[in-house]
């Protein structure tokens, strides 16, 4: 069994982080009833006898003694991260795990990455040492950030190239938040290209979410409660958007229903790494499968089902229904809609009591409707994992290698050349040591090719097949 | 004689859980329809081909299990050690942590150099067990990274290590439509390979199986587990033991080498294709009664229609008129031609049977003779509750659709180079694909000269 290390970076990325650890916490207790520490736990937390004030080596077998979070979380202002300490969460995290400043970083990428990362560079490398010496088998390190302001974009990608220099056969999966149009950081568009570079290089494998989709989501769900019409009641705890522990929405903060989101999300992808099930499908299986060229790494994601009803007994049709949602514009996270892009490559992650013939099933019915590149008509990756999530019986995570993220791109795009073209705030990045106009021309020039790439794939869209001719042999 | 099997990867522990389950339900089970002399016989005979005694009388399967992550491993091993009538030697396995990703070149490239020592000691330790070593039996898919991968690897490690034994490679087909993107990818890598050191592979398609399943078995919802034991079931009426040698002879003593000679004429020729008849689920069983002749009728039409299962059955597909010498490209559609068939029947009055319609020279190529292109074994002893089972080993066109269309799906996105530099980074270059390209091109075109 392998295990994973969470670095949470910025205000966006530790706030999702501490969702992710609280229903990591939850899910763990549901299915491990004894109190056991074991291989599926190991994944992402530590036991540590707390009495030799946690100095001693890990407990690797027997009960639970305490349990710490593999992670670490990084702010350059202190905020965030010290609410974390004072909350709920305050005891699965140990001191040496986190590293904060005061002032933040101005929603500057410059700041960020060049400035605080020159800083802090060295204790990084420190922390993020002594966290994979816990490890027996390091398999993957999850970045959590946002890509519009300035530690999470700038340090959180900072911190991406060292992971690659450090640690350069760990997989590195980045779950990165996208600013929508109206954000009211005005230079966004800069640090996210800025970010994008990095992430076009440096990561394995990014899953870009967007606040806008998140915020349809928790919409959605808001109306089907409140407009009763089913009748029936929801299981509280099966919302995606439902934090764990009891349902104080009072203290709920305004982002904490849509990072709730982000973090089933991260529970879900590695599932089936983490529990058993007839088609394990682990995290380089991920990789493998979904990225066929080494850019084109970004991975549209879907979730379902965002509820469960209280009543229990789900008929097969509900069944298909979540794999037909799992396709629909509604359940993406971002605002792309890939059934009428051209899909490179697509996972499906089943979790719960759903067999083979189930899948098979949906994916027969479900494949006429959707475009495949020409060379991988047949393009799935399946994975089968008994343990379902909470409150729910069954669910499904989609993930899909697809053209239609490119359109977030176009966007970004455009919004940065925007201020760029008038030179707006460029003063602001160039007077940051390290930091020259280069770094945007080369910034900004990566991001292009990466469109080029996905441009060149839709022009193959819908266009006649012709397969290559096979090698002949003498008879 | 003693047959060692190696599990590899996900799908070959969870396959041969369920294979030894099956044998040694079958072995528990009833009398068998037989003398009781018989029974002890085949008793005797399938513990000391599969299962090695123990003083405490539960028999340990003749097994190595190979995974390079321990879940399912674990699974396996606890799950034979609960049902209290067989288990797993507890050392006889070997994992790791991190799995192979679905990746070829991974398995064989990096895995399989650095456990070999590992992995060739618990095999040698079997093989010391076992008083006359009759061969190896390895089972895995081609589709993941493991099995296919290390399973290649690990075949070419026992051919040297063992160079007179003969092996025997189950492989797993999998779906069409994905299971793993790669798929075909790994599977050209893995049958070329294979096709280097094995002597023969028998495969199962899970498409194949998943329609028996639901047409035959009647299962609504079919899980991994029903096809694992529809795989069970077929293999165990090829390796359960029969009289090679005719009426009143015991019971084999060397089934791979038996299996190896009456298939695999030559060495081109290694891919074995498994029917198997009737195949109902349980519950119906006692109300069904078969003839001879009927089986044996439906069973010789499976193989020259290629038909997958005993219904939907093409009766208008017939063989060449006799007599004529018609060269292969004038044979009439869909006519399936044989190099060797093996008809293996068990149970109720095997010795009556007449199996002369298989031994029609129009079933086979021209350049055997047909007297030895046909064997057939029978033994008394009912199987697995059917009062009469009959199985088909075949060597012959079986699989090339089937293995024409993966090479075609490999080959469209080789051209396209997607996903290669997933395998350069672990030393599988573009040669190495086109080598097997080459050699997978070669086996095609054999098979469809016959």
């Amino acid at each position: 069994m392998t295990q994973s290390v969470v670095v949470q970076v910025g205000q966006c990325g530790n706030q999702v982080g501490c969702r992710f650890w609280d229903l990591a916490l939850r899910e763990h207790a549901a299915v491990n009833k004894k109190g056991i520490y074991d291989e599926a736990l190991s994944s992402f937390f530590r036991n540590v006898d707390t009495r030799s004030g946690g100095n001693g080596p890990d407990i690797c077998k027997g009960k639970i003694c305490s349990l710490k979070a593999r992670a670490l979380l990084i702010d350059m202002e202190e905020g965030v991260v010290n609410e974390i300490l004072q909350g709920p969460l305050r005891d699965v995290f140990d001191s040496k795990q986190l590293i904060t400043d005061v002032s933040g970083s101005g929603n500057n990428w410059a700041v960020g990455h060049k400035m605080y990362g020159f800083q802090y560079r060295e204790n990084i490398v420190e922390k993020l040492r002594k966290t994979a010496e816990h490890c027996d088998c390091l398999q993957c390190f999850f970045i959590i950030h946002s890509m519009g302001g300035g530690t999470g974009s700038g340090l959180g990608t900072f911190v991406l190239n060292l992971l690659e220099e450090e640690f350069p056969e760990v997989y590195r999966f980045v779950t990165s938040v996208y600013p929508s149009g109206e954000d009211d950081v005005i230079t966004s568009p800069y640090n996210s290209v800025l970010a994008m570079k990095e992430l076009n290089e440096h990561a394995d494998c990014v899953l870009p979410i967007e606040n806008e989709s998140l915020f349809e989501i928790v919409n959605k769900i808001h109306q089907m409660i409140n407009s009763g019409k089913l009748g029936s009641t929801v299981k509280q705890n099966s919302l995606v958007t439902s934090s764990a522990g009891s349902a104080k929405t009072l203290q709920e903060k305004p982002f904490d229903a849509m990072n709730n989101i982000i973090a089933n999300l991260l529970l879900n992808l590695t599932s089936s790494a983490r529990f058993e099930g007839s088609l394990n499908m682990d995290l380089n299986e991920i990789s493998m499968n979904l990225v066929p060229f080494p850019r084109l790494h970004y991975l549209v994601s879907s979730l379902t089902p965002l509820y469960t009803l209280a009543d229990v007994n789900v008929p097969s049709r509900r069944l298909d229904q979540m794999f037909s949602d799992a396709f629909s514009r509604d359940h993406q996270l971002i605002q792309a809609d890939p059934k009428h892009s051209l899909y490179l490559a697509c996972a499906l992650l089943v979790r719960g009591n759903v067999q083979v013939s189930d899948l098979r099933r949906n994916i027969e019915r479900l494949k006429p409707s959707l475009h495949f590149v020409s060379w991988n008509q047949e393009g799935w990756k399946t994975g089968l994992c008994s343990v379902p999530p909470v409150g729910h019986s069954h669910s499904l995570l989609a993930l899909a290698n697809n053209t239609c993220v490119k359109p977030t791109f176009v966007e970004l795009k455009d919004r940065f050349m925007k201020l760029y073209k008038k030179k707006a705030h460029l003063h602001h990045y160039l007077q940051i040591d390290g930091m020259e106009q280069s770094c945007f021309s080369e910034a900004i020039s990566s991001l292009s090719d990466l469109i080029e790439e996905y441009d060149e794939l839709d022009a193959t869209k819908g266009g006649p097949r012709i397969d290559p001719s096979r090698l002949k042999i003498a008879v | 004689m003693s047959i060692v099997t190696v599990q590899l990867g996900q799908c070959g522990n969870q396959i041969g859980h369920e294979v030894f389950s099956a044998l040694c339900s079958d072995i528990r089970g009833t009398h068998g329809l037989c003398s009781k002399k018989e029974n002890e016989s085949y008793h005797d005979s399938c513990k000391e081909r599969f299962f090695c005694e123990q003083e405490s009388g539960v028999p340990i399967a003749r097994a190595v299990l190979v995974d390079m992550e321990p879940k399912v491993i674990s699974q396996t091993l606890s799950m034979a050690a609960r049902s209290g009538h067989w288990k797993y030697n507890s050392h006889s396995h070997f994992c790791q942590k991190q799995g192979s990703g679905n990746n070829w070149a991974n398995g064989y490239s990096v895995h399989g150099p650095r456990h070999k020592e590992a992995i060739m000691n618990l095999v040698q330790k079997e093989a010391e067990k076992c008083d006359r070593l009759g061969g190896f039996f390895t089972i895995m898919s081609m589709a993941g990274g493991t099995g296919s991968g290390l399973g290649a690897f690990v075949t070419q490690c026992l051919r040297d290590a063992f160079p007179t034994s003969f092996i025997l490679n189950h492989v797993i087909w999998p779906y069409g439509t994905g299971e793993v993107i790669v798929q075909n990818y790994n599977s050209v890598l893995t049958l070329s390979h294979l096709y280097q050191s094995s002597d023969a592979l028998l495969v199962h398609e899970n498409d194949v199986i998943h329609k028996i399943c639901a047409q035959l078995m009647n299962i609504k919802q079919i899980s991994f587990r029903d096809v694992n034991e529809i795989i069970a079931h077929q293999l165990g009426s090829v390796f359960q033991p029969t009289h090679t040698a005719g009426e009143g002879s015991g019971y084999s003593r060397n089934p791979l080498g038996d299996l190896m000679e009456t298939l695999v004429p030559h060495p081109e020729f290694k891919l074995l294709g498994l029917r198997n008849i009737p195949q109902m689920p349980e519950n119906s069983l006692a109300y069904s009664t078969f003839s001879w002749p009927g089986l044996i009728k439906h069973l010789r039409q499976m193989l020259i229609a290629n038909a997958k299962m005993e219904e939907g059955i093409d009766w208008q597909v017939r063989p060449p008129p006799p007599g004529s010498s018609i060269p292969s490209t004038n044979k009439p559609l869909h006519f399936n031609t044989s190099i060797a068939n093996l008809v293996i029947l068990r149970g109720k009055d095997v010795h009556d049977v007449d199996l002369g319609s298989f031994q029609d020279p129009s079933l086979y190529t021209s350049w055997l003779n047909p007297q030895d292109a046909f064997s057939a074994w029978k033994t008394p002893r009912a199987f697995n509750k059917y009062e009469k089972s009959a199985a088909l080993v075949s060597n012959s066109q079986f699989l090339l659709k089937p293995l024409d269309s993966i090479v075609g799906k490999a080959w469209n996105m080789f051209a396209s180079k997607a996903y290669l530099h997933q395998y350069t980074k672990f030393g599988i270059q573009e040669e190495d694909f086109l080598d097997c390209f080459t050699t997978l091109e070669q086996v095609i075109s054999s098979y469809t000269n016959l």
